[in-house]
């Protein structure tokens, strides 16, 4: 089988056993729509008990932050996640898992080089990402707020 | 030609071998097989970093003992791992006071510290030991992601496999320690280094179809120097997993040979995968080690295996190149062993 | 009804992710990124506030929903203070999560060993 590196590339990829697709979306689609419909009776609970619409949805965020630390931190999240992939990758419950995780494996590092700087090795790109697409967002908005101002009265 | 085999002058014995393994090798098909286990994968230490340090440590002592030499009477050891620095070999074998080379071949790194050992041995060192290891948690975190991170794994994945194993060499058969059990002494009788071969593959969760074509390339060379597949009893590869495993059978077959009876794989060896997160197998230089240094030794000593071909199999790219979308070069190097019968 | 909807929705944003994961080999960093910038865009085009009144937790939950909250916390705080707002707008509406999963994060590495996979 002497054959270029493309073709090999092909016959390598066309053999290897695929991802059970099928299986692999409904456990996603089951486990990512339940803890969305949990987050929103969440919500409506907090909102009952009085909160505002921000603070409860921000409460909501939190709750389910907390809950997923403390499945990552008991060692339970990996073994669950394994199953649901993407569905507890997506919800705010993936960010926290990817957060807790990096911290409490880079605990023998030390609290600075360890914990501190590591927490961000999967969140930290969200967060850069997510930030600054939020501040072009802000400079469009605000450029086109400008011109409209002037232009139109 | 610098690409032929090189033939040991000297004969060169492997004294004894000895392995360490964790919790989820010690429930694998070979789990009985290995000297000292650890079920809660820590060997009592307080990092994963330190633990597999203390595998290493406990591997090397073990064979010692078994061979029945003080540490002071080795010439050299060399010795591998997959953390950066070789950290692993470095900290665990200090104590030991013997002279020390520390190898990076990846997974190829059994194969590679045993070639350079029996070469040194042949070349007027009298004793000399190999060591290798990997560990799960160290390799993971470092490669891949945290312990605790829930991500899903693709069947063609490998799993890190937790162990390590120790090769301790003699120039002088008088000087290895035999009994009645013993039928045979493993001896190095050629090996054959292998050449970086990339073929472009970048999938790093398939890294047998990456080190399957060096695989074929230092098998294809050394056959072609003149031996044939069916002499031996058993061609062992490192950690080629069932992909690599069925490729390389693939390759091997398309230069007219056939290794499809007499092949196994330490990465097939080591767990039992079907249903199992070892997805296509194990890997990691612990895990040719340990089978080695174990299973398939003891079977030489027991005059069960005659000759055995190892071929110890590495990927040898790094996070970094990784992320710069580089592919994925792979290694193979090769040790002819053969038992030889004693009186 | 609002939750099969927060049900259907929300379940509907992780199997498109679980398709770039099994297709594409993309990994899960690489997705959440993706999935926080598409919901700042579609929050900006304002796509992303009427599938929110829609789906409620469905749309909020996913990390879209973050990366809406932080395109709506953004065009508030330009109407309100002007160019200022472009700094400020998007981490303080996302303030109480980050704060959150760094808080709980850290003090979680406090608390609790890694452990091996089996």
């Amino acid at each position: 089988m002497n054959t270029d590196n493309k073709t090999y590339k092909k016959y390598a990829a066309g053999r290897a056993k695929k991802s059970p697709i099928l299986k692999n979306c409904a456990s996603a689609f089951a486990s990512g729509g339940a803890i969305c419909a949990a987050g929103h009776g969440l919500r409506r609970l907090f909102i009952y008990a009085g909160l505002s619409d921000d603070n409860a949805g921000m409460l909501t965020s939190s709750a389910l932050i907390l809950i997923a630390v403390l499945l990552t931190g008991f060692g339970v999240f990996d073994t669950v996640a394994k199953h649901t992939g993407a569905g507890t990758l997506v919800p705010i419950t993936g960010f926290a898992n990817a957060v807790a995780s990096s911290a409490i494996d880079s605990r023998t590092e030390g609290l600075v080089p360890g914990i501190g700087a590591k927490i961000f090795t999967v969140a930290g790109p969200v967060l850069v990402w997510g930030i600054s697409a939020g501040a072009v967002w802000g400079i469009v908005y605000f450029l086109v707020g400008a011109v409209f101002m002037k232009g139109g009265t | 030609m610098s690409r032929l085999p090189i033939r040991l002058e000297k004969s060169v014995y492997i004294a004894a071998s000895a392995s360490a393994a964790g919790k989820n090798e010690k429930e694998g098909p070979l789990g009985d097989c290995f000297d000292l286990t650890s079920d809660d994968d820590r060997f009592g230490q307080d990092t994963w970093e330190k633990a597999e340090s203390e595998m290493q440590r406990l591997a090397l002592d073990a064979a010692l003992g078994k061979a029945g030499y003080g540490q002071d009477s080795l010439d050299a050891v060399f010795a591998g791992d997959l953390l950066n620095q070789c950290v692993a070999s470095n900290y665990g074998l200090m104590s030991f006071g013997i002279p020390f080379f520390g190898l990076y071949g990846a997974c190829s790194t059994a194969a590679e510290s045993l070639i350079l050992a029996s070469l040194l041995c042949g070349a007027g060192a009298k004793r000399c030991a190999a060591v290798t290891s990997s560990h799960f948690c160290s390799a993971e975190r470092q490669f891949r992601f945290p312990l605790e991170y829930g991500g899903q794994r693709t069947p063609t994945a490998q799993w890190t496999v937790t162990a390590a194993g120790a090769f301790v060499l003699t120039d002088d058969r008088e000087d290895v320690r035999t009994d009645a059990s013993v039928k045979a002494i493993p001896r190095i009788a050629a090996v054959m280094p292998g050449i970086v071969t990339d073929r472009g593959i970048d999938d790093l969760s398939n890294m047998g179809a990456a080190m399957a074509p060096a695989a074929a390339d230092t098998l294809t060379r050394y056959f072609s120097a003149g031996a044939d597949p069916g002499e031996f009893d058993l061609i062992v590869t490192g950690d080629l997993g069932r992909e690599g495993a069925e490729i390389l059978r693939d390759l091997i077959a398309s230069t007219g040979r056939d290794i499809r009876r007499n092949h196994v794989d330490c990465g097939l060896l080591i767990y039992d995968c079907d249903g199992t997160d070892r997805h296509a197998g194990g890997s990691g230089c612990g895990c040719s080690a340990a089978v080695m240094a174990s299973n398939i030794l003891s079977n030489v000593r027991a005059g069960v295996l005659k000759r055995v071909l190892f071929v110890g199999t590495g990927a040898l790219m790094s996070p970094l190149t990784v992320n710069q979308k580089g592919t994925i070069p792979g290694i193979a190097h090769l040790c002819d062993i053969t038992g030889e019968v004693t009186k | 009804m609002e939750y099969l909807r927060a049900f259907t929705v929300g379940g509907a944003l992780c199997v498109l992710a679980q398709i770039l994961i099994d297709k594409t080999r993309m990994s899960p960093g690489r997705i959440l990124v993706i999935y926080v910038v598409a919901g700042v865009a579609l929050g900006a085009v304002g796509l992303y506030g009427p599938l929110v009144e829609f789906a409620g937790g469905g749309a909020t939950v996913p990390l879209t929903g973050f990366g809406w909250l932080i395109s709506e916390g953004v065009r508030k705080a330009v109407d309100a203070e002007g160019a200022v707002g472009i700094l400020k707008g998007g981490v303080s509406a996302a303030a109480g999560g980050i704060t959150a999963a760094l808080f709980f994060g850290a003090v979680a590495s406090l608390v609790f060993r890694s452990k091996p996979k089996r």
